[in-house]
C-alpha cells in the first residue's frame, strides 16, 4: 500500500453539501479532498426536483437557507455555469380555507427573516397566475425564489472544487475510516489512502454507518420521492409551485418540460430507488386539478433517488460530539438542494476559524444522544417518522404498495 | 382451465407459440400485445377490412404466418388476450398496463417477456427530414396499410432486413432508386459457409438480391451513406463507394442496419443483463431453457437477442415448456432439447449474418459534429463529445449531462448510436460505456389517465 497523502481536509461524499464545503475550503487555501462512491451529484443532490426554495422550510432553517439564497445569487461566479437557475418566484398554493390560513401563519412567523411573502386570494392569484386550477383557493408566493437544474448544477460544484485546487474523485468509495488519536487516515477504492485532522461527513443517505462508528449512532432512513417529467410544452408556467399540506410540486423549465413531484418510491437497492406504481398514477390523475394546461400531456420519464430523513425532518450540521475533527452535514430530508451551499460554507468555516458564521445549533448530533438514555438502536423503529413521512418506503425490493 | 397468474407481454411468434404451449397443458395464460391485432412485426396483420392475400403480404412466410395467426385466433376462446394494451412499467408480481386510455395494474405470479425489436439506427446527415423512415417502418406500411413511403424510395444500411424490405416494395410496384449496402461483397462471401448451416434462409436472401439485380433495381455494396439532402423532405441521398461519390434523386429514405432488442421491461423487471458481442449490446441474461437471472420471469424472442421469427416461435415453446417444468408440470424433455438444438443451429447462422452484415464501425468515427443523434432533445454528436471531453464516459452520465436519450423516445432510437460516439470519443471498449438504464413509462403516458380499481 502507498503512503498516506496527507492533506488538512477529507470529505466524503460527492453530493451538493460535500462538495461545496471542498469548494469553499480549497477557495480558503485549505487542502482538501473530495471522495465520491458513485459521480458527483448522482443521488439525491443531483436527481431532487430542482426547487431552490426557502418558502416553507422550518424557521429554524431559515437563516441557512438566507445564506445560501446568496451563495445562489453568485451562482454563474461560483461554479462558472448558471445551472439553468431562475429566480423565477415559488408558489405554495392553497386547496381549502384552512390551508390558506396556515400559509398566513408561516407568512406572520417567518416575517423578519427576509423572504418578503406575499399572500393571494384567489382573484389575485387567477390575476397574476391564470393556469391555477379551481382548486386552489389562494397562494403565498415568495418571488425571490426559484429552480435551477440540479442534474448539472450539483456535479459542477465538484468541478468547480477541483479547479480551486482540491483533489477530487469520483468512483472512489472509502473502504475504511480509523483516528489514531492525532488525524483521521481514510482508505477509498483505488487503494489511495488519505491522513488529515479534519473529516467531513456528508454521505448524504449513508452518511449513519459513519457516524455510529463514531459512536453517535443517529435513527436515519432513507425517503425516495416519486418525480416525473413531460414532454415539451407550451410554455404556461415561470413559478415553482408547491402544495400546503403537500402532495404535488411542479416546474416548467424553459425548454417547456415540466417536472412533477409527490409521493414516494421505493428502493431497489441501498444506492437505487424507483417512483412507486401508485405514485405516478397519483400524479398523473391529480396534478391535472392544480395544473389544467397538463390535461392530456405526456409524461415521458420518471425517476427517483436516496435521501436520508432524520425523525425530525432536520439536518445534522456541525460538529461531531465524539470525535473532535469529525464535522457531519446529512440527513436534508428532501430539502438539501437550496441550502447544501450554505451547509458546506459553514462545515469549510468550522475547519477554518473555528467557528460557522450561523448558529448550528438545531442541527446538532446531539439531540440523538439524551444524556439520560442509551444510544439509540441504529435501525429506527418504525414510528419514527412523523405522520407526513409515513409514506416513506423502507429498503427493499418489491411492490411500492402493499 | 384455470387463470393461471402467468402473463405473456407480447404477441408475436414468440408470445403466440407460448402461450398455445401453456394451453395445451391446461393453463390459462394472460397475453397482452401493444398491437391492434396480434403477429407481430414480421407477420403483422393488416385491418380486417383489407383483404390482401397471405402470399401479397408475407411472400415466402406466408404458411408461417397464417399458422401463427391461426393459432392465435384459435386460442382466444382459451386465453385472457388483451390487444391494444401498453404494459408501460412493472414491479415484482404487478405490472402496469394502458389500455385505451385507461391504467390498471395487472397482477402476475410468472412473466414471459417476449417484446420484440425495433430497427438499429446508425443517424446520418438529413435523417430527421420529412420522408425518412426505418426499414422496419417502411415495412409496417406497406403490410399494414398498403402505403408506399414515397414513389422513388432508397433502400439503406443494412442486415437481411435491407433486401427483403426493398423486394416487398418492389413487389408492391413501387419505385426502388437504389439499395446501398454498407457492408462489402467480400464479407457476404467469407459467411457463406456459416450461413449453409440454414440452406433455406441462405436461399431466400439470395433470391431477394438476385430479383431486385434482374429487375434492374440497382444494388452497390460497401457503401457510406453520408447525408439525405432535401429542404422540406428528401430529395436525395449522397453516398460514397470507395473513392467514388454519387448523388441519387429520391424521395423517400428507408434504412436501419440490423435490429436492436427492447429490453426496457427486463431491465424494469430487475433482469441481470450481459454484454453481447453478437448483437453488440447489452441484453437480459438468458439460459438455454429461457430463465431470466430473475425467478418466475421467462424470456422468448427478439427482445433478448436477435435470431428471427422462426427462433421466436421455438423459444416462445421452449420458455413455456421451462415454465411448465419449473412449476411442476410434467413436460416432454426430449421436445425441449429438440428445441434448443434447433435454437443453436440458428445461433450459428447468426453468426454468419453478423459476419455477412458487420456493424460498420467507422460509424462513429465518420459522424460529423453537426449531426444529430438525439431527435427528440436535439443532441449532436458534437455535443456528446464535448460532454465527453469533460470526463464523462458512462452512458447514463453523459445522458444526464448533455440530455441524450432523455426525451419521448428514452433512448430507444438514438440510445445505441449515443454510445457508439460516447465509446469512440472516450477510447472506451463499447460494453464499458454502459447501458442506459430502464425508466418507466417504457411508453409515453398521458396526464388525467383514468384509473381502473
Amino acid at each position: 500500500m502507498s503512503l498516506p497523502i496527507e492533506v488538512e481536509a477529507v470529505v466524503i461524499g460527492g453530493g451538493i453539501v460535500g462538495a461545496s464545503a471542498a469548494l469553499f475550503l480549497a477557495k480558503s487555501g485549505r487542502r482538501v479532498v473530495l471522495l465520491e462512491r458513485d459521480f458527483f451529484g448522482a443521488h439525491s443532490s443531483g436527481v431532487n426536483y430542482g426547487g431552490v426554495r426557502r418558502q416553507g422550510r422550518p424557521l429554524s432553517q431559515l437563516p441557512l437557507s438566507q445564506r445560501a439564497h446568496a451563495i445562489w445569487g453568485d451562482l454563474t461566479n461560483l461554479i462558472g455555469i448558471d445551472g439553468e437557475y431562475l429566480r423565477s418566484g415559488h408558489l405554495k398554493l392553497a386547496r381549502s380555507d384552512k390551508d390558506m390560513a396556515a400559509l398566513a401563519a408561516y407568512e406572520q412567523a417567518s416575517r423578519g427573516f427576509g423572504l418578503d411573502l406575499q399572500l393571494l386570494d384567489r382573484e389575485q392569484l387567477r390575476a397574476r397566475f391564470p393556469w391555477a386550477g379551481d382548486v386552489a383557493v389562494g397562494a403565498s408566493l415568495c418571488a425571490d425564489d426559484g429552480h435551477a437544474n440540479p442534474r448539472i448544477v450539483s456535479p459542477a460544484f465538484a468541478h468547480a472544487a477541483r479547479r480551486a485546487g482540491a483533489d477530487v474523485y469520483e468512483q472512489a468509495a472509502v473502504s475504511e475510516v480509523s483516528h489514531d488519536g492525532h488525524a483521521f487516515t481514510v482508505r477509498a477504492a483505488g487503494g489511495q489512502t488519505f491522513r488529515a485532522p479534519w473529516l467531513l461527513n456528508c454521505a448524504g443517505a449513508w452518511a449513519a454507518a459513519l457516524a455510529e462508528q463514531f459512536g453517535e449512532p443517529v435513527p436515519m432512513r432513507s425517503g425516495h420521492p416519486a418525480m416525473l417529467v413531460t414532454e415539451p410544452l407550451p410554455m404556461f408556467m415561470d413559478v415553482s409551485t408547491g402544495v400546503e399540506g403537500g402532495g404535488i410540486y411542479a416546474r416548467q423549465v424553459a425548454r417547456g418540460n415540466c417536472v412533477l413531484g409527490g409521493g414516494q418510491g421505493f428502493a431497489l437497492d441501498p444506492a437505487t430507488a424507483r417512483p412507486g406504481q401508485a405514485a405516478i398514477l397519483d400524479i398523473l390523475r391529480n396534478a391535472v386539478e392544480l395544473y389544467p394546461p397538463l390535461a392530456g400531456a405526456q409524461a415521458i420519464r420518471t425517476w427517483s433517488g436516496t435521501e436520508g430523513y432524520l425523525p425530525d425532518r432536520e439536518p445534522v450540521l456541525g460538529v461531531s460530539s465524539t470525535q473532535p475533527g469529525l464535522l457531519h452535514g446529512f440527513g436534508f430530508a428532501g430539502s438539501g438542494f437550496q441550502i447544501g451551499p450554505a451547509a458546506g460554507e459553514a462545515l469549510a468555516q468550522i475547519v477554518c476559524t473555528g467557528a460557522p458564521s450561523i448558529r448550528l445549533d438545531a442541527f446538532s448530533i446531539q439531540r440523538f444522544q439524551p444524556i439520560s438514555q442509551p444510544a439509540l438502536p441504529t435501525a429506527p423503529p418504525a414510528t419514527a417518522a412523523p405522520a407526513h413521512a409515513e409514506n416513506v418506503i423502507p429498503l427493499f425490493r418489491g411492490r411500492s404498495q402493499p | 382451465m384455470k387463470l393461471s397468474g402467468i402473463v405473456i407481454i407480447g404477441a408475436g411468434p414468440a408470445g403466440i407459440r407460448a402461450a398455445q404451449t401453456l394451453v395445451a397443458y391446461g393453463l390459462q395464460p394472460c397475453l397482452i400485445d401493444e398491437s391492434l391485432r396480434g403477429g407481430g412485426q414480421i407477420y403483422r396483420r393488416q385491418p380486417e377490412n383489407f383483404k390482401r392475400s397471405a402470399k401479397a403480404l408475407y411472400g415466402f412466410e406466408a404458411s408461417k404466418a397464417q399458422a401463427v395467426h391461426a393459432t392465435l385466433d384459435r386460442l382466444q376462446a382459451d386465453i385472457d388476450y388483451r390487444p391494444q394494451t401498453l404494459v408501460w412499467n412493472a414491479e415484482a408480481q404487478s405490472l402496469d398496463t394502458l389500455h385505451d386510455g385507461v391504467a390498471d395494474q395487472l397482477p402476475y405470479t410468472h412473466l414471459i417477456v417476449a417484446t420484440g425489436a425495433t430497427d438499429r439506427i446508425l443517424p446520418v446527415p438529413g435523417w430527421t427530414l420529412p420522408g425518412v423512415y426505418s426499414l422496419g417502418a417502411a415495412q409496417i406500411a406497406l403490410k399494414f396499410q398498403g402505403c408506399a413511403i414515397g414513389e422513388r424510395v432508397v433502400f439503406a444500411g443494412s442486415g437481411p432486413l435491407l433486401y427483403l424490405v426493398a423486394y416487398q416494395y418492389a413487389k408492391a410496384g413501387a419505385k426502388v432508386a437504389a439499395v446501398l449496402d454498407s457492408s462489402p461483397l467480400s464479407a457476404q462471401t467469407r459467411a457463406l459457409p456459416a450461413l449453409l448451416g440454414q440452406p433455406a434462409t441462405l436461399a431466400k436472401g439470395l433470391y431477394y438480391r438476385g430479383w431486385l439485380t434482374a429487375h434492374g433495381v440497382p444494388v452497390h455494396q460497401g457503401v457510406h451513406l453520408q447525408s439525405i439532402q432535401g429542404e422540406q423532405r428528401v430529395r436525395s441521398v449522397r453516398w460514397r463507394q470507395g473513392e467514388q461519390e454519387r448523388t441519387l434523386d429520391c424521395d423517400a429514405v428507408a434504412f436501419a442496419h440490423a435490429l436492436r432488442s427492447e429490453t426496457q421491461l427486463a431491465d424494469l423487471l430487475g433482469c441481470a443483463f450481459s454484454w453481447s458481442d453478437l448483437n453488440r449490446a447489452w441484453l437480459p441474461t438468458r439460459d438455454t431453457s429461457g430463465r431470466s437471472s430473475v425467478e418466475g420471469v421467462y424470456l422468448a424472442g427478439d427482445g433478448a437477442g436477435i435470431m428471427g421469427a422462426d427462433a421466436a416461435e421455438m423459444a416462445g415453446e421452449l420458455a413455456a415448456l421451462t415454465l411448465l417444468s419449473d412449476t411442476g408440470h410434467q413436460v416432454d424433455a426430449a421436445r425441449s432439447t429438440a428445441l434448443q438444438h434447433r435454437l443453436d443451429a440458428i445461433h450459428r447462422f447468426r453468426h454468419g449474418l453478423e459476419t455477412a452484415f458487420p456493424f460498420p464501425e467507422d460509424w462513429a468515427a465518420n459522424a460529423p459534429d453537426t449531426l444529430t443523434v438525439c431527435r427528440c432533445e436535439e443532441v449532436s454528436a458534437g455535443e456528446i463529445r464535448q460532454t465527453v471531453e469533460q470526463g464523462h464516459w458512462e452512458i447514463n452520465r453523459v445522458k444526464a449531462m448533455c440530455r441524450v436519450g432523455m426525451g419521448r423516445c428514452q433512448g430507444r432510437m438514438c440510445g445505441m448510436a449515443a454510445t457508439e460516439i460516447v465509446a469512440h470519443a472516450s477510447g472506451r471498449d463499447i460494453a464499458s460505456v454502459g447501458r442506459l438504464r430502464g425508466q418507466a413509462p417504457i411508453k409515453p403516458i398521458p396526464f388525467g389517465v383514468e384509473v381502473d380499481q
